[in-house]
Parts: structure tokens; sequence; C-alpha cells
């Protein structure tokens, strides 16, 4: 192992390092504002729009990202609609992560027994406080599981972005095998840093996890 | 209206070309899953071995395997068998390899879930009424995982297939391949050609994966 | 005599094809115990539901305090708080406390100051005997004790009427007594109460008037001296039989 070709391109792979993060990131925020005004709509079964959003989930559900990144980077500017690379990342995440998190979300709405909102409307409350001080605080902390799962996966996802040029992890990788041959330190630099990006969010959420568990909820 | 790019589609072989590239996913996916299942049975099973050693080395496998995004197993295989084992590898090949190692680690786990999710009493039950060990297994507890494993397993085969479009970066002609070359090919009489034809592509694999989590759904419905 | 507090009059309701209310009236006034009995079904339970307007229904009226209430009511949330309901699964929100499950309507419906809010909680908790439970969370609480509990946040409200919907039915017997025994301690403090029970001995201790709803009319409405004694109807006689064990084959129970 070379260690000075290691020392020597660590700082390129922090530059991807960051690029995938930021984009992650971004992708990631918007999937979750995307994905709780469709299980809203799902939830209250909002007429029209929750046959929009079922559509939306199945198709982003059923298509892989890169096909939509090919698609929203190729296809969109052939109709007039031209993205520059990392927005196109951003909304292939977000397409794509908005009806996982969306069947996240809904799941946490609806594991909740309507007969608890029932009890809150017998004491007066009206929607919003049901929801607020009732319904939603229960059923984030049963879409938390999934929710984290979600938030890797899409992290994990982020490493397509080569294919739409975007100069992540990926890119920087292939392009030095490409260049140096020093395949074994390049691939060595890859794990690291995807290790480091995707190891904490993985532990906060086992810990996020077990704290919930242990909060268990029975009424 | 703009020119969608959509005669491209209706011209020669183009379209049979694209679903032929959409059979090379299926067929990895095919290959790879048929393989996982017993391979991923036999690890759920090897995971509650009490061997010590067996079980850390297992969980870190399983762990890597889970924590990187496909894309880094492909380059890891494809590129560092060469430099690790001079192995010439086709893309196809380290595809294989790379879908197996992964298939089987996510079905240990499912295999492993599925398991664990029987509720002790029935294998007390079932004692109780005077059954040996095996026939336990066989008629009460084998059942009921599969019912719960074969919904999730499916689920794994769409995963996979969705997987499948990342192996146009190691060089394997697939759709999306294949879809970049006709557009290629068709640069002068239709420029509009990406559009079309990239829709083309995100419907073949909708086409493809949607009846399959639908059938999901339905027997996990059933299977409750 | 006392005035109308809750009156219903020829409520109809429907559930797909089956008649679940059939053009059932009933006044209640103010002070007054009511309890319902009658076959497991749905008529007895949905009634209060109704009440409550957490059913749609598809005849009749409902007015508490001569306001109607529906579920299209304007000022629901209103008319709700004049109705107190306690349910069999007890509904505590399992992420509050105890005295947060109490002090939450109170302070955000009817926006009263949370100091005084939680004197009173305390106070009724200690006179249901739970008050070092109100730092709690009902997991860690027994079935009769999240009963109590949500007996007290019905209460807080500062209800006209309160609806007990089966409330015991899902406790094992030793904690039924303690929860009968706050809903005597209610009726003796002359609150207007709606419940429906299965309890019989527990019925005729605290009812004014036993109602007896089945196939979704009121067959029957007396006192409960009348009413277990000398039932008026067949269909209450029959319903009072199922409680009743008179010969057992190898054994003889004496009646004097």
């Amino acid at each position: 192992m070379n260690w000075e070709f290691i020392m020597k391109y660590l700082p390129l792979y922090e530059k991807a390092a960051v690029l995938t993060v930021r984009i992650g990131v971004m992708g990631v925020v918007i999937a979750i504002i995307v994905g709780l005004i469709c299980a809203a709509i799902q939830y209250y079964k909002i007429p029209v729009l929750k046959h929009i959003v079922g559509i939306y989930i199945e198709l982003s559900r059923n298509t892989p990202l890169l096909v939509q990144l090919f698609f929203i980077y190729y296809g969109l500017p052939k109709i007039g609609i031209r993205t520059q690379a990392d927005i196109c990342g951003v909304a292939g995440l977000a397409f794509l992560g908005g009806s996982y998190m969306a069947e996240a979300f809904r799941s946490g709405l609806e594991a909740i027994e309507p007969i608890q909102a029932e009890s809150a409307m017998s004491l007066g409350m009206n929607r919003y406080q049901m929801m607020r001080y009732v319904i939603l605080p229960q059923a984030m902390s049963i879409s938390i599981p999934a929710f984290i799962a979600n938030v890797i996966f899409l992290l994990k996802e982020t490493s397509v972005f080569s294919a739409i040029s975007l100069m992540d992890l990926m890119f920087t990788a292939k392009d030095l095998i490409g260049m140096y041959y020093k395949t074994t330190e390049s691939l060595f630099l890859l794990v690291v840093f995807y290790l480091i990006i995707l190891l904490p969010v993985s532990i906060v959420g086992s810990i996020l996890e077990r704290r919930l568990r242990y909060a268990g909820f029975g009424a | 209206m703009p020119d969608l790019g959509l005669e491209v589609l209706l011209k020669g072989k183009n379209m049979i070309r694209l679903i032929g590239g959409l059979g090379v996913a299926l067929r990895i996916s095919l290959i790879s899953v048929l393989v996982s299942i017993p391979l991923g049975i036999l690890l759920g099973a090897l995971m509650n071995w009490k061997n010590p050693i067996t079980k850390a080395i297992l969980r870190v496998y399983l762990e890597f395997i889970r924590i990187m995004p496909q894309m880094v197993l492909l380059f890891l295989v494809y590129f560092g068998s060469t430099r690790a084992f001079g192995w010439e590898l086709s893309g196809e090949t380290a595809s294989i390899i790379v879908f197996i190692l992964w298939g089987t680690a996510e079905m240990s786990d499912l295999v492993r879930g599925a398991l664990s999710s029987i509720p002790k009493h029935q294998y007390e039950s079932s004692e109780a009424l005077g059954l040996s060990k095996v026939q336990t297994y066989w008629y009460i507890i084998i059942p009921q995982t599969l019912r719960r494993l074969i919904p999730l397993s499916i689920n794994l085969i769409t995963r996979m297939i969705k997987t499948t479009s990342l192996i146009l970066m190691i060089g394997v002609v697939e759709v999306l391949k294949v879809a970049q070359q006709i557009i290629e090919a068709n640069r002068m009489s239709s420029p509009n050609a990406a559009f079309g034809i990239y829709l083309a592509v995100f419907l073949l694999y909708f086409l493809a994966c949607w009846p399959i989590s639908l059938l999901a759904k339905y027997l996990e419905k059933r299977w409750k | 005599m006392a005035e109308e507090l809750l009156k219903i009059e020829h409520l109809t309701k429907k559930f797909e094809d089956n008649m679940i209310l059939d053009d059932v009236s009933l006044t209640v006034h103010r002070g007054e115990v009511i309890v319902v009995v009658g076959p497991s079904g749905c008529g007895k339970s949905t009634m209060l539901r109704c009440i409550n307007a957490l059913e749609p229904t598809q005849g009749g009226t409902i007015e508490i305090e001569g306001q109607q209430i529906s579920q299209s009511s304007k000022n629901l949330t209103q008319l709700r708080q004049k109705i107190g309901m306690v349910f069999q699964s007890y509904e505590l929100f399992p992420h509050l406390t105890v005295l947060n499950n109490i002090l939450l309507a109170p302070a955000k419906v009817q926006k009263r100051d949370k100091e005084e809010v939680k004197k009173e909680a305390l106070e009724l908790l200690e006179r249901v005997g739970l008050k070092d439970k109100a730092d709690s969370f009902p997991r860690q609480l027994s079935g009769g004790q999240k009963q109590r509990v949500a007996i007290v946040r019905a209460l807080c409200m500062h209800p006209e009427i309160l609806l007990f919907d089966e409330v015991t039915a899902a406790l094992d017997p030793e904690m039924v007594r303690e929860v009968l025994d706050v809903m005597l301690q209610l009726a003796e403090q002359g609150k207007t109460m709606i419940i429906v029970t299965h309890e019989m001995q527990f019925a005729r201790a605290i009812a004014d008037r036993v109602i007896f709803l089945e196939g979704g009319k009121i067959v029957e409405d007396s006192d409960p001296e009348t009413f277990f004694d000398h039932p008026k109807t067949e269909r209450a006689k029959q319903f009072l039989n199922v409680f009743t064990f008179e010969h057992v084959k190898h054994k003889t129970i004496k009646k004097d």
C-alpha cells in the first residue's frame, strides 16, 4: 500500500466527500418535506391528491435512482428543462426519497389506533391540537426506525451521482484508477470515506432505535 | 408540441434492443436471487451457531456488505479482484458475484428476522402436543417462516432489479447502455431522442418491478 | 323535576345494511344516573358514541343543554367539552405522564391557568388514591389505575355529563371494584352519568334508571328495583336469566 499516494490524493477524496454529503443532505431534507406532505394527504384521504400521491409513490419506488437521474439530466433538457448536475442530484434524491419517507411516516400515523384520536376529540381537541399533541408525537417515534433506514439508504444512493458527471467519491476513485492504476489505494480511500459518512448515521440510528424501544409505549 | 424523440423507439430494432438490455438485468437478478436464497438460509442458520469466531466473521461480513453502497461493492470486485487475485472478470461476472454476496447477506438477515418473529409458544405448544423437534420445525415453524419470508424476498428481487442499473458503470451492456447507444446513433436524425428513450427506460423498469411488488403486497396480505 | 340535560329523539343509526339504533329516544335529567344494559352488540356503545358525535347518524337529533350536537355541528369542540367520555381501553396518551394526560386538554382547549388545573388534578388524583402516580407513565400503571386516571382526565374538563363505555370490561376482577367505587363516589356527588356495563349488581346499586337496549330499540326503561326483580318485559327477563345460575347438573343451589 502506497501511503504517499494516499496522502497525496486524500484532499481530493475529501472534496468529493463534501460534495456527496452536501447533495445528500439537501436531498434528504427535501425528501422529508415531500414525505410529510404525502403522508398527510394519504392519512386524511384527501380526494384527487391521494391518487396522485399513490401514483407518484409507485412510480418512484419501482424505478432506480440512476434511471431517474438520466431522465432528469439528459432527457428533460430536450424539452427545455435544463438543470445543473448537482440540482439534478438533489431533485433525484428528493423524488426517490420522498416516497420512501412518505411510507415511513404513513405507517407511523396508521399505527395509532383511531380510538386514540377519538379520545382526544372527546376532550374537545380540534384536529390541529389532536395531531400536534397526541398523534404526531406517537407516530414519529414509531416511524423512527424506517426513517433512519431511509436516510442511510438515500445517502448510499448518492454513489450513482458520478453517472451524471458529478465529482463525487466514485468519480474520484474511478478517475484515479484509470489514471494511475493504484487500484488498492484508490479503493481503500473509497471505502474509508464511505465508512466515515455512513457509519456515524448508522450508529446514531441504532442508539435512537434502542432508546425508543425502552421508552416502550403501551398505553 | 416539441419533438419528444419518441419516434426513435419505433425505429428498427430499438425497442427490442432496449428490452433485451432489461433482459440482462432480469437474468442477473434472477440468477443472483436463486443462489442467494439457499446460501442466505444457510448463513442464517450458521449465525445461530454458538461459535463466537464464525459469528464475529459473519457479523463483519454482513455489516460491511450492508453499509457499503452497491456501487462501491461493484468497484471493489470488478477492479479489486484483478489486483488481489489476478482475475479478469467481465462486468457481468463481477455483477453476479456482488449481487450474490449482497443477496446472501440480506437473505440471512431476513431469515433471522423471520425465525425470531415466530412467538416462542409456537414451539412450546407444539411440543406440548407431542410433536418431536423435527416435526415441529417441518410442520409448524418452517411454513410460518416461509410465509413471512416470501413477501420480503420478493421485495429483495425488486431491489436487485433496480440495482442492476448500476452495472452500466462497470461496462455491462444493459438497458441504460443500450439507451445511450441508441441516442448516440440517432444524434443527427432525432436530437431529442434522449427524452423519449430515457422515458421508455423509466417505464420499462416500472413495468418490470411494479407487478412483482404488487405480488409481494398481495402475498403479504393473504398470509397475514 | 330537574332540568333536561340530554335529549335524544328518534335517533337512527345504520352501518352498511344493519340497523344499529332504531328510533331511539331518551331524556336524561341533571343529576340522573342512567345505566344501559343489553346483549352484546353494537347498540349500547354506539349510542354513547353518537351522543359524543363520534359516529355519523342517519336520523333523529341529540341535544345537549338545548344545543344540537352532531358531526356537522359548527361548535363541535365546545359541545364535546360538556361531555366527558371514558373508554373501555382507557385511551390514555402513552407518551405523556399521568399528570400531563390530565392537564393537556384543560390547558390547550379550555385555555385555563396551568397552575390552577394542576392543583385540581392533584386533588382529584388524591381522591382516587393515585396522587403518587402523577409523574408516572401510563405503561407503569395497572389497568384499574389507568382507568381511574382516565376518569380524572374526563372530570378535569368539568363536563355536564359523563359517559362510561364498559369501562371495567377489560379489567382483571380485582381491579374492577376500585373503578366502580370511584363511579359510586361520582354518583353520590350528583354527577349526571350514562353508564354502559355488564356489572349487574353495580348497576342496581348506582342507577336511578335502567335502560334495556336490544336490537337497537329501548325495550324497557325502569327503576332498578323494578328492572331486576320484576322486569316488565319478557325479553328483559330472558336477558337477566343469563346472569343467574339456578341448577348445575351435579349440584343443586338452594334458593331461600
